[in-house]
């Protein structure tokens, strides 16, 4: 699949807004964050901010963005109309939670559920998004059961990094955030490897055999039907080389992974404003490298309408 | 239920509309029932040489939608890939806007505009100048003309012999090959009996000529279930379907045959009832060395060729219906050693050197594959015999009480004429026909009349004697009997500047148009004023050499003058030719334009009734363009050539539309056929008929005759079919047409070589009218193949069209050129793992002519020695349209580059045309060739490249975009709300 | 609305015979030239004359080769919407513009209410939705449902396009929702199949297998030829049959 910019951020960008959104709509609520306004200014802005850039950029991805209302509509059956409803409708709690929290400096009471509501639609959108990969068929590696927990775990691990980097640098840090978001990015790490496993061994029913009903011995392209890309080989025929794969792979383990956890282990034995400056380059790093993750995601998966072309 | 009529090629059960059309009630304010257009206008297509009936759906004046005609005895209703993108061409923007004088050096592209006036004035100064001195100056050639009846005439009438279209380096092996042996041809001049045959052998066929006949019939037979042998090289297109693929090694198909006749001689499945009634296999062929008459037939005193009979035991004529001719032996009339031709057959094809062990190698194909097919065809031809429940007459006044047939039948086309050896190709796959009884007979070959003619057809080419303000005597092509009709002067050297009907190329019905710029250029045999050309894109796709042409069309003397002095050329769009012209008259498109697709020239008749077909303008042209018939119409007009002008001195015919209704070649018969004489009651003979355009408009642009059923059949020997024949002016006179196994013309040329005659070929000739001219076919090596080093030069390399271009004019087609624009050279799997090659590597292609460059793809479907490519999608830059980017002038090449046009020089020194010896076809597909991986830093362009030719005043840059149609649902939903 | 009918009442869609077909691209041109101004006009062609050539059509021809142990064979492979019975192109689809008709089957694209999201051309496994740049909306094959049912064209002539131009005879028309309808019968006959039937689209359209070489009924029981049996080889032969 093309990895398309435009898509590339919006999904690392909303994963981890959503997954800040969540954290902080959470903890405020127990009482675990104070409803200090620079904090709520900065956490609420940051999260706001990640989630609308992103659904900006994924409206930039659209042909026609002027009717990107009707969207909406088809809820029903379309997961991605639930993510267009689901991202909206936490807008709304959210919106609350945040002025609560920043302009009437307080986080309970009806901030409190605002906030919480503003998590559940934080995990619901998130969820929409990951099924909206997920159930896709033509494409083996996303219509897998790693896609969906892969969009949470994501998600909650570049919350948990950020939210992390904020408390850190007003100086409100805790060894436990610190060790849960360790844990939450050796899982992600975890499960980013386990995914890649399985995908690099499926074994896809799917060929050109089944995609041209000829049954039997191999079937091989020999004339595309135009001889110049077209738009399905174009949005759908991206190929990656195998060498810039490996490549590529390894770039996200130590960007998104590797290096995020050695920096907040780091963070541990030190200080303020030592221990907020490596959460900080945690966070950042954990973004490029989800970013690289991102497209990887899509350039690694196959779509079977590539099985037409011989690819 | 009720179904719609019965009508057009896809009206199977499963391809009619829903017995039910009404719309359903979706409530999805989905318009069901647009209006498609304000008219139809039923026109004839001309995006090939194929002459589809077509249904031009007209929308505020513009061209909306383009379908089949399905009353349209040639296509039925379907329409190929090239017809329906036939909006495109009309309205490329590559279309020529006014006539063009060159202002900067030929070949840069630097015109200025002109008007028509100045434009006549030009052409009429200067032909008139060389029609006063010497008429032969004047070299007249139209590529792709489907008006040859008018072109060749005006060229007549003008005096000079050198006219020809491009059937000399595209087909004429198969025309010349089969009206020499059969008096018809496979081309387009016959088919194959789609409703009865049972096993149909298809010989190197690409989407040539008849593509959608062809389509069809290969439709019924899947259908059928018959079975479809396919002789090629290449397993693409019909080859594809195929029941059997035989990738048989380029120009062994002759070798094939052979093999195949062999086997069948051997066995004894040949049907002698049917070679002695319409052969001749009986004819006694007089066996006497030295003498002057060595290999003539014996003939009476009335000149009739002599049988023997067995019973009688005398010599009697070979039309003697009683007699009981001996097919084999040795026989002595009048003290001469005389022998059947079956004979001569037997003897020469039982030799084991044609047997299929010994050809096997040679031809790639395995000897038990041979004895296979051949097998299969006697079984078919024999056991599966086929009777039709209709009585008929033959030619001898004998009744017969049903019609018999022997549903084996062939198609063979471009793999077998472009090679060297082509001819003799063409006339082994009519032989093994012939020996199998299957020409014009239910299940066989059958013949689309005007044809068959005699073998070959009477008129001889005109031009023996050229003279100032004269006109010929005749046509300037036709059909050479011996050597006294060549057109040679008395050392022998060629009259015509392409050396038709020269010992060169004796019968060279089509003329050579391959070698006009080059003989022009050298001055051999003599220099010419100006070179007039149409539609045939010679300094691109439509030469072989392609370099070194361009280099002669601007290749100047000491004085300065170029070495051809003059070049007109008419073309619809700015094609690689235009550029090396000196004065440019634009052509309309083809739905711009009168036409007629005349019994004179290549009809659409097919083998149950002839017809012929006419094309009117159906849209306005919006550029200051004429049709090219009409111009030449006035050109003649203005020259006061004989028959353009009233002896009063007025121009007689207005332009093409009144010359189609109201010129008469011989009286009565005029270039349509239909509705003739006053109140058009008349067919083929008759007065001209003022109301002959709008009955045939009112037609669907076409006329049809359907034969009664006994007909049909055997037309060669059809009492009823050739009283008819001689009525509609077909033949002369209803006699039956023999069958030349052997033929005698082509003695005449070798009894030449060996001194008989007055006319005889100088010394250095006399090997090769020896050899060539066998009045047998026979099989040789390609001539490239037989010069190369073939471990040098280890693989042949064939080109085809696409069957979206075949005879496609102008592949700058907006939507076609999506399908392609890069062709590729196909490489079979097992060759390029052998060099070390794979997928999507560049290349050079290399022959001993040059080299050029384009990338691979492997395959498995061709022969393992052959490699190929789609041809003429190369393009130069700056033609067409194409904007400089375009994938045809930077990854696209031309395989021609690397095709010579000449042989390598033999041992006088003489260098050939690159052609077939007997007729003078090209021989396109004789290339050897061998592949060598590109430097890596060469790779993704291909080479040679030529500067980008400069465009002509007021030509728009092509459109980024092509939003065709938008205008017409604007205008809908607009209405509708 | 992208959910799916529970029933329709018909199933329109096309057959298309492998065995036949001879990759001529006129199905492909055909159904360009009439949906260039038809229902979803135009089919936009992006820099049709330069390098980046890049245009809608709804109809392209593969052309493959299918290497099994009997040998190989070219197939011609024509490929457009198949007009699903669970088209997920249409169930993903956010704003209702991807539908599928109850009345015939038929998959369109309301051009008004897309936005160009392109996720149905993610969704559809067989590369049947184009995207038109230009336009900034998804086209597809409508079954040509501005002619099958157009008053204004002869009865005969309410087919696709593709249908009507195709020279071979390879692609037929109907109703694959009703078992006594001919291309039914002719499914049955010739084995069709379905285009990737494990990913549970259900498409409509179905393709006629090539015949294999077995199967074909062209094979002919041709005995070997034995040399003539006569005095005097075949001369003698002749000669002996000239005497009968």
């Amino acid at each position: 699949m093309h990895p398309a910019f435009s898509v590339v951020f919006f999904t690392t960008a909303t994963g981890a807004g959503y997954g800040l959104l969540a954290l902080l709509g959470v903890l405020a609520a127990q009482g675990f964050v104070p409803p200090d306004f620079w904090l709520g200014l900065v956490g609420m802005g940051l999260a706001l901010g990640l989630i609308s850039a992103g659904l900006l950029s994924s409206a930039g991805h659209l042909g026609r963005p002027e009717r990107a209302w009707r969207a909406f509509s088809q809820w029903r059956s379309s997961w991605l109309s639930r993510e267009g409803v689901a991202s909206v409708a936490t807008f709304v709690p959210a919106g609350l939670f945040a002025i609560g929290w920043v302009f009437l400096g307080r986080t309970e009471g009806w901030v409190a559920v605002a906030g919480l509501l503003a998590a559940i639609g934080a995990v619901a959108t998130v969820c929409t998004t990951g099924m909206i990969y997920a159930s896709l068929k033509p494409i083996a590696q996303w219509h897998s059961r790693f896609t969906l927990p892969g969009y949470l775990i994501f998600s909650a691990m570049s919350g948990s990094v950020l939210l992390n980097a904020l408390l850190q640098g007003f100086a409100l840090g805790s060894t436990i955030l610190l060790a849960g978001c360790t844990l939450l990015t050796s899982l992600g790490w975890g499960w980013k490897v386990a995914t890649w496993r399985y995908n690099d061994r499926l074994e896809i029913p799917t060929n050109a055999n089944t995609a041209t009903g000829l049954a039997g011995g191999t079937v091989r392209s020999v004339e595309w039907p135009h001889t110049e890309e077209n738009y399905l080989l174009k949005e759908m025929g991206f190929r990656i080389a195998r060498k810039h794969n490996a490549r590529l792979r390894q770039i996200t383990q130590v960007l998104a992974f590797a290096l995020p956890v050695l920096l907040l282990i780091a963070a541990f034995t030190l200080r303020w404003p030592y221990a907020a400056l490596l959460s900080a380059l945690a966070a950042i790093a954990q973004f490029a490298g989800m970013l690289v993750e991102r497209w990887l995601f899509f350039a690694e998966a196959k779509h079977t309408v590539t099985l037409y072309y011989g690819r | 239920m009720t179904h719609g009529p019965l009508l057009g090629a896809n009206s199977a059960p499963s391809q009619r509309s829903l017995a039910d059309t009404r719309a359903p009630d979706e409530g999805d304010g989905v318009d069901t029932s647009p209006v498609v257009s304000d008219s139809i206008a039923k026109t004839t297509c001309y995006m090939c040489a194929c002459r589809c009936g077509i249904d031009v759906h007209i929308k505020d004046g513009k061209v909306r939608y383009i379908n089949g005609n399905k009353d349209h005895p040639v296509n039925r209703g379907v329409l190929c890939g090239k017809g329906s993108a036939g909006i495109m061409q009309h309205y490329s923007p590559a279309r020529l806007k006014k006539p063009l004088l060159r202002t900067g050096p030929r070949g840069s592209g630097e015109f200025r505009e002109i008007e028509w006036e100045e434009a006549f004035s030009i052409a009429t100064e200067r032909l008139s100048k060389v029609r006063r001195t010497d008429p032969k100056k004047l070299a007249f050639f139209t590529g792709r003309d489907q008006s040859q009846s008018l072109t060749g005439w005006w060229a007549s009438q003008f005096g000079t012999p050198n006219f020809a279209a491009h059937g000399g380096f595209c087909s004429v092996n198969m025309a010349a090959g089969g009206l020499y042996t059969i008096g018809g041809s496979f081309w387009e001049f016959g088919e194959p009996d789609w409703d009865n045959t049972k096993y149909f052998m298809l010989f190197g066929v690409a989407e040539d000529h008849d593509s959608n006949p062809i389509k069809i019939g290969l439709g019924k037979l899947k259908a059928r279930g018959a079975k479809v042998v396919s002789i090629n090289p290449c397993r693409t297109g019909y080859n594809a379907i195929a029941d059997d693929w035989i990738g048989i090694r380029p120009g062994t198909d002759g070798l094939f045959v052979f093999a195949l006749i062999h086997e069948l001689l051997k066995a004894g499945r040949v049907d002698l009832d049917y070679l002695l009634r319409y052969t001749n296999a009986h004819v006694l062929v007089i066996q006497e060395p030295n003498a002057a008459d060595d290999g003539l037939f014996a003939r009476d005193i009335g000149g009739n060729p002599l049988a023997w009979d067995r019973v009688a035991r005398v010599s009697v004529s070979a039309t003697d219906n009683g007699a009981k001719p001996a097919l084999t032996g040795n026989f002595q009339v009048d003290g001469r050693r005389c022998v059947p031709v079956f004979q001569l057959v037997a003897d020469r094809y039982l030799q084991e050197s044609y047997s299929p062990d010994a050809v096997a190698e040679r031809c790639g194909v395995a000897a038990d594959t041979i004895r296979r097919i051949a097998a299969e065809l006697a079984h078919v031809a024999f056991e599966q015999a086929i009777e039709l429940p209709v009585a008929w007459t033959d030619w001898a006044g004998r009744r017969h009480e049903t019609i018999k047939g022997r549903p084996v039948s062939m198609h063979a086309m471009r793999g077998i004429s472009a090679h060297s050896n082509g001819f003799h190709s063409c006339r082994a796959i009519h032989l093994l026909q012939v020996l199998l009884g299957t020409v014009d007979v239910p299940g066989g070959f059958r013949f689309k009349p005007p044809y068959p003619r005699s073998a070959p057809p009477g008129p001889k080419p005109a031009g023996k004697d050229v003279r100032p303000m004269t006109s010929l005597e005749g046509m300037p092509l036709g059909f050479v009997c011996g050597p006294d009709d060549l057109l040679v002067d008395d050392a022998g050297t060629p009259i015509r500047i392409d050396k038709a009907y020269s010992w060169d190329a004796p019968l060279a019905a089509h003329g050579l148009m391959h070698t006009v710029i080059r003989n022009a250029w050298a001055g051999d045999p003599y220099k010419i004023d100006t070179l007039f050309m149409y539609m045939s894109n010679m300094a691109w796709n439509s030469s072989m050499n392609t370099v070194e042409t361009m280099a002669m069309l601007t290749d100047m003397d000491a004085s300065g003058e170029y070495k051809i002095p003059f070049i007109i050329y008419s073309d619809a769009y700015y094609s690689e030719t235009v550029p090396f012209a000196d004065l440019v008259l634009p052509d309309t498109t083809y739905l711009e334009r009168h036409d007629c697709i005349s019994l004179l020239d290549r009809p659409i008749s097919h083998a149950d009734g002839p017809g012929d077909a006419i094309r009117y303008p159906v849209v306005e042209p919006d550029r200051d363009v004429r049709p090219f018939q009409t111009v030449l119409i006035e050109l003649g007009a203005r020259l006061g050539l004989p028959g353009f002008i009233d002896d009063d001195g007025s121009v007689k015919y207005r332009d093409y539309a009144d010359y189609i209704v109201n010129h008469e070649r011989t009286p009565g018969v005029g270039p349509l056929a239909g509705w003739r004489g006053k109140d058009g009651t008349s067919i083929g003979k008759g007065e001209a008929n003022p109301d002959q355009l709008q009955r045939y408009i009112d037609n669907g642009g076409f006329w049809h005759h359907d034969f009664a059923d006994d007909q049909r059949y055997y037309k060669m020997a059809n009492r009823s079919y050739l009283d008819f024949a001689e009525n509609m002016g077909f033949i002369p006179k209803a006699e039956p047409i023999v069958f030349q196994l052997y033929s005698e013309p082509m003695q005449r040329f070798r009894l030449a070589a060996r001194g008989h005659g007055r006319v005889r070929p100088p010394e250095a000739e006399r090997d090769r009218i020896e050899t060539y001219m066998d009045p047998l076919p026979f099989w040789y090596a390609p001539f490239e193949e037989a010069a190369v080093d073939l471990e040098k030069y280890p693989l042949h390399a064939l080109t085809q069209r696409p069957m979206h271009m075949y005879h496609s004019w102008g592949s700058q087609n907006a939507w076609l050129r999506q399908i392609t624009s890069q062709n590729r050279l196909f490489v079979h799997n097992r060759t390029a793992a052998g060099l070390g090659l794979v997928d999507d590597d560049w290349v050079w292609i290399e022959s001993i002519n040059g080299k050029v460059k384009g990338q691979i793809k492997l395959v498995d479907g061709v022969n393992a020695d052959t490699v190929w490519t789609w041809n003429a999608i190369g393009k130069r830059r700056g033609s067409w349209g194409l904007k400089d980017d375009a994938a045809e002038s930077n990854r696209g090449f031309l395989l021609n580059h690397i095709i010579g046009d000449q042989t390598s020089a033999d041992a006088n020194g003489k260098c050939y045309s690159n052609s077939d010896p007997v007729t003078g076809q090209a021989a396109w597909f004789d290339l050897r060739v061998r592949i060598v991986k590109c430097a890596a830093e060469e790779g993704g362009f291909t080479e040679p490249q030529f500067e980008r030719f400069r465009q002509p005043p007021h030509f728009e840059p092509s459109p980024d975009k092509l939003s065709f149609g938008a205008e017409f649902r604007r205008k809908r939903e607009a209405a509708r709300s | 609305m992208t959910c799916l009918p529970a029933h329709t009442d018909k199933k329109l869609g096309l057959v298309i015979d492998l065995d036949t077909c001879v990759g001529c691209q006129a199905c492909v041109t055909a159904c360009k030239e009439w949906n260039t101004g038809g229902h979803m006009a135009p089919l936009t062609d992006i820099d049709p004359y330069g390098g980046d050539v890049d245009g809608v059509w709804f109809n392209r021809v593969h052309s493959y080769e299918h290497m099994t142990e009997m040998g190989g064979r070219t197939v011609n492979f024509p490929r457009s919407c198949l007009h699903c019975e669970t088209p997920a192109c249409v169930t993903v689809c956010p704003t209702g513009a991807s539908y599928k008709r109850a009345s015939d089957g038929i998959v369109l694209v309301d051009e008004d209410k897309c936005i160009g999201c392109k996720l149905c051309s993610w969704a559809c496994p067989y590369g049947a939705r184009e995207f038109d740049t230009d336009v900034g909306v998804m086209k597809k094959c409508t079954l040509c449902v501005d002619r099958i049912y157009n008053d204004n064209l002869a009865e005969e002539d309410r087919v696709p396009a593709c249908v009507a131009a195709c020279p071979t005879s390879a692609r037929h028309f109907g109703d694959l929702g009703d078992p006594a309808s001919a291309i039914s019968q002719l499914v049955a006959e010739r084995g069709g199949v379905d285009l990737m039937p494990e990913l549970g689209y259900r498409p409509t359209n179905k393709y006629l297998p090539p015949r294999a070489h077995t199967q074909r009924a062209a094979s002919v029981p041709a005995p070997a030829l034995e040399p003539v049996r006569a005095e005097g080889g075949f001369l003698g032969w002749v000669d002996r049959m000239l005497s009968h």
